[in-house]
């Protein structure tokens, strides 16, 4: 038995839970929360003991989850990123959660950085940095949907494409 | 127009058809 494949499936798998886990727990809970709690001068339990553990996780879970998938793809790594035949629907799972990861790194945590107060802002800047790291958040729940659909490939995704 | 993303239905649906769009695309073009 090959270890090597066995270990970076399990570890994409967990580290992707967890990843994906924090995305939904951000736009299901979090945002909505934020909300209701600015109503009422509640927000800053969230904002300073929550936030900066959940976005800690959240971006950590990302790179791991990237990188076990790299060592998943493993030989396939090119084929998969260059859409050859066959390789088609994990390639593009795998240029999603690329993309994804890239939003996380360079767009969310910079702006939650802003948001929170860990890196000097503004109001106006603070309120951009808001929009932004709403906007790359959501555009990473979007792209979930179709990430998870083509990274689940099996049996069932093979009939689905008429293999 | 409203930004989709600017709800959690939105993005879903969203989600969804670039989901359909993607899968037709993997299935003439790349496969």
């Amino acid at each position: 038995m090959e270890l090597v494949p066995v270990l970076a499936r399990w570890l994409h798998f967990l580290a992707g839970i967890m990843w994906i886990g924090l995305l939904y727990y951000f736009n299901f809970v979090q945002v909505p929360a934020l909300k209701a709690a600015a109503a009422d001068n509640t927000a800053a339990g969230i904002t300073r003991h929550v936030a900066p553990r959940a976005l800690l996780y959240f971006r950590w879970s990302a790179v791991v989850t990237w990188l076990a998938g790299a060592a998943l793809l493993g030989s396939n790594f090119v084929s998969a990123f260059t859409l050859q035949k066959g390789y088609a629907g994990i390639g593009i799972g795998a240029w999603l959660g690329t993309i994804m990861l890239f939003n996380v790194w360079t767009l969310i945590w910079p702006n939650q950085q802003k948001i929170l107060g860990l890196k000097p802002a503004t109001d106006e800047e603070k309120n951009k940095a808001r929009r932004v790291a709403l906007l790359a958040s959501r555009t990473n729940m979007m792209l979930s949907i179709p990430m998870l659909f083509f990274m689940a490939g099996g049996m069932t995704h093979k009939a689905a494409f008429g293999l | 127009m409203k930004n989709p993303l600017d709800s959690i239905w939105g993005t879903i649906i969203s989600g969804l058809v670039v989901t359909v769009i993607l899968y037709y695309v993997v299935k003439s073009v790349l496969m």
